[in-house]
């Protein structure tokens, strides 16, 4: 009953979205009131309706309902209740429905919290907001509805896939959808203003905090589920080029360029065009995502393998929003006439190469991620695009976009000088330098990855710091310092992001070059030593896990002067009758012990592969540290209190 | 589901990728041969290199390339036979030739491209460049370091 209660809720909430198309766009059009103040209750309704939907098939995943066919085919009565719940959205169904309701919120949060936009952007921006939801509840409902019945119900359920099975993966996916999803508010502010036929300062100071979320909240995602491919995958691999990765990448990228081209929307009223197409693009790439997951076209790992229909229609959806949305663009686009003046050498020309940088390198992860596809269609080619090639064709752009931060980001508004702006940066430069001659020196004969990337590294988060004390202006060290506590948010937000970036970077490339990796067969009772770390394999046995069974190996790890006990296993699923490596991982600050069972060998001995993994922590940590910035930026004064005051400053705010 | 399911195994089964048994006592040889293994496709996997795999045909994969490079075959060549036998698709890094050489260039192109409009767009924006906006008379500056100083 609760099934089709939940059913019946999504049939309304479609209706409901096609008023919340429809009338506000009509009113905004004729100048009608009544008609434009229907978006708000209409954006609160589908919310609400969805948000039935979805707690109807919550209930009926904890409850193991084994009449609805979703909870069948991935659920079970013995699973951990965590993951009961996180079953909703381990699916295509379930996780569309997700999709959705995130969609709905954001609609919602326009009205809730947009209460001063000028009524007729607003009314527009929930309209777009709306058509969106058209659209994805019309695909849910005619491809994939997540209530379908089964005639016949069965005892218990086919479990979830056991790899999904794990806190981090548990909440990956709602944080990626988050990400992609708070795009649509871009596109639809983007939109919105197009047919508007306006962009102002006020604009950008609309859109960025929206675009700000979307991309914390995607790279909170991304970082999760690079965490969980490192401890559940089995040899500690962050990142692996695969389609499905690409498709939550490219958005981050193109959401990274946006949200600092906004900024010069906001701040000095140009880039206005190119801020919106960015604006479609970055959502346009969001259904590019949901289209690889789901079509099944472009074979990975996370597929959800499925039906072509389901990918034709995901497609329709993409080409009528991101055609119409640049169709409208390259009628309208001419009207948004720039008005700030700015030097070539500014930090308006810095943040346009970001933007050049950032977005040619998410095209690079978009041509090798499509080519495959392209080199088969038109030259009957049949070659893979892998791991070896982006890490050759991106990697520069990550170079270079390092290279350029700190200067770019403490350049003056308007006109700067090249010595000028240097002065304070000469320390920070020097000081990078030497750590990386220095690492270089020490680490003899390896390659210059660990170097340069240390080099890299220091230089951006130093960077970041002195533009932090720059910002404090003349005076005493006391009084600097006094200044520091009372600076804008954006500026530590800033700050911080770009420190955290910096982390990020070294720790990618300390963890690529510094590995060790030592693979051996042992026999309980025997030791070995890997760099510097002596383990010994006390034995191996067998234990039995709520629904897997397990082989458990129990390793001592002397560390110096430090013991610890490590167990890492090899599990098997029956229901799903899927094998998993469940490494065992001590983490620690400056490295992790990395320790995975293999399998047993004819001479009594067990395979052993142990990795000492250097700085991985501050892989995530930075990506972390990263999205607090964020968070930290859009906490800003400016946002709480001065945002969308109609009349945006003509001048520059003295920045 | 079930393919799913298959998908997942292939990649994650109970033991990882290389195995104790094909390490190659010289350990600059075993260096190359997981340097070149990472560059090779597990043809049977889903975007996996043959250094990751659990898959027999990795194993074998893996095998081959190790006995090569002991016949002295240099890294170039083993990546050669290993293509000869089973084609290009086997490539994780497309040669670049023919078509493909447009994966590679497009990268290149597309930077210089951006970096050209960028130029063009911030040449049109110069236009105030000699506007007065700081432009202070000698009066102005000598007052604001004095302000500054205070």
């Amino acid at each position: 009953m609760i099934a089709e209660l939940g059913h019946f809720a999504l049939t309304l909430a479609l209706a409901v979205a096609l008023v919340q198309t429809v009338m506000p766009l009509i009113g905004a059009w004729k100048g009608w009131p009544g008609w434009m103040a229907v978006a708000d209750p209409a954006a609160t309704t589908q919310f609400l309706l969805v948000g039935f939907a979805f707690a109807a098939l919550t209930h009926a995943f904890v409850t193991s309902d084994f009449s609805v066919a979703l909870v069948v085919s991935n659920s079970h009565t013995l699973k951990p209740m965590i993951y009961k719940i996180s079953g909703v959205w381990g699916n295509h169904e379930g996780s569309l429905l997700l999709w959705v309701l995130i969609l709905a919120l954001f609609g919602a949060c326009a009205s809730w919290f947009g209460g001063n936009l000028p009524p007729t952007l607003k009314a527009r921006v929930i309209a777009v907001q709306g058509s969106i939801g058209v659209a994805f509840l019309m695909f849910m409902l005619f491809t994939s509805n997540p209530f379908d019945r089964m005639p016949l119900p069965p005892m218990d359920g086919q479990d979830l896939n056991p790899l999904l099975q794990d806190p981090g993966l548990a909440f990956h996916p709602p944080f990626l959808y988050l990400g992609y999803v708070g795009l649509s508010m871009a596109f639809s502010f983007a939109v919105a203003a197009l047919i508007e036929g306006r962009v102002d300062a006020a604009w950008g100071r609309w859109v960025r905090p929206w675009t700000l979320a979307a991309w914390v909240f995607l790279t909170i995602g991304i970082a999760l589920g690079s965490w969980w491919a490192y401890y559940e995958l089995g040899w500690g691999g962050f990142w692996f080029w695969d389609p499905v990765e690409n498709a939550s990448f490219m958005p981050w990228l193109i959401a990274a360029a946006l949200l600092h081209s906004a900024i010069v929307v906001e701040k000095r009223e140009a880039l206005k065009s190119w801020t919106i197409l960015l604006a479609i693009l970055a959502f346009g790439f969001s259904l590019i995502g949901t289209f690889i997951v789901r079509s099944g076209i472009i074979t990975s790992v996370h597929a959800f393998a499925n039906d072509p229909e389901r990918g034709v229609f995901i497609l329709l959806i993409f080409a009528f929003f991101v055609g119409g949305a640049l169709m409208l663009y390259a009628m309208r686009a001419g009207v948004m006439e720039a008005k700030g003046v700015f030097s070539t050498f500014s930090r308006e020309s810095a943040l346009v190469l970001n933007n050049v940088l950032l977005a040619v390198s998410a095209f690079v992860v978009f041509i090798g991620t499509i080519w495959p596809l392209v080199a088969e269609m038109l030259w009957d080619r049949k070659l893979s695009v892998g791991p070896p090639f982006f890490d050759a064709a991106f990697t520069p752009f990550v170079v270079a976009l390092a290279m350029l931060l700190p200067l770019g980001a403490s350049l003056p508004w308007k006109r700067a000088e090249l010595g000028k702006a240097m002065r304070p940066l000469w320390g920070a430069l020097a000081l990078s330098v030497a750590g990386g001659a220095l690492t270089f020196a020490v680490q003899t004969g390896q390659s210059a990855l660990g170097p340069v990337g240390l080099a890299l590294g220091l230089w951006v988060v130093l960077g970041a710091a002195s533009d932090l004390w720059l910002r404090c202006g003349r005076g005493s060290i006391g009084q600097r310092l006094g200044r520091l506590t009372r600076l804008p948010r954006a500026d530590w937000g800033k700050a911080v992001a770009h420190g955290g970036l910096g982390i990020t970077i070294f720790a990618v490339a300390a963890l690529t070059a510094w590995q060790v990796e030592d693979i051996r067969v042992v026999k309980p009772g025997d030791s070995f030593e890997v760099a510097g770390y002596d383990i010994t394999l006390q034995g191996v046995r067998e234990v039995q896990g709520p629904n897997y069974r397990s082989t458990m190996a129990e390793m001592r790890v002397r560390d110096g002067s430090r013991n610890f006990t490590l167990f890492p296993e090899k599990r098997i699923y029956p229901v799903a009758g899927m094998p998993t490596t469940e490494a065992a991982i001590d983490y620690g600050f400056l490295r992790d012990v990395y320790l995975v069972l293999g399998d047993p060998q004819a001479d009594g001995g067990w395979a052993v592969r142990s990795y000492i993994k250097p700085f991985a922590n501050w892989l995530w940590g930075g990506c972390i540290i990263m999205a607090l910035g964020g968070f930290i930026s859009l906490s800003d004064r400016r946002y709480r209190i001065a945002a969308g005051s109609r009349k945006a400053p003509q001048g520059v705010p003295a920045e | 589901m079930m393919r799913l399911a298959l998908i997942l195994m292939m990649l994650a089964g109970p033991a990882a990728a290389v195995q104790p048994d094909e390490v190659l006592p010289d350990p600059v040889m075993e260096a190359r041969a997981r340097e070149i293994s990472r560059d090779l496709r597990c043809l049977v996997c889903r975007n996996e290199s043959i250094d990751e795999s659990n898959a027999e045909l990795a194993r074998d994969l893996r095998l081959l390339v190790r006995e090569r490079l002991v016949e002295g075959d240099s890294n170039t060549e083993v990546l050669e036979f290993v293509v000869a036998r089973y084609g290009e698709y086997v490539l994780l890094r497309p040669m670049a030739t023919g078509s493909t050489l447009l994966l590679w260039i497009a990268g290149p192109v597309m930077l210089l491209a951006g970096l050209g409009t960028a130029a063009l767009y911030l040449r049109r924006r110069r236009g105030g460049d000699q506007a007065p906006v700081d432009a202070l008379t000698e009066a102005e500056r000598a007052r604001l370091d004095e302000i500054l100083k205070g």
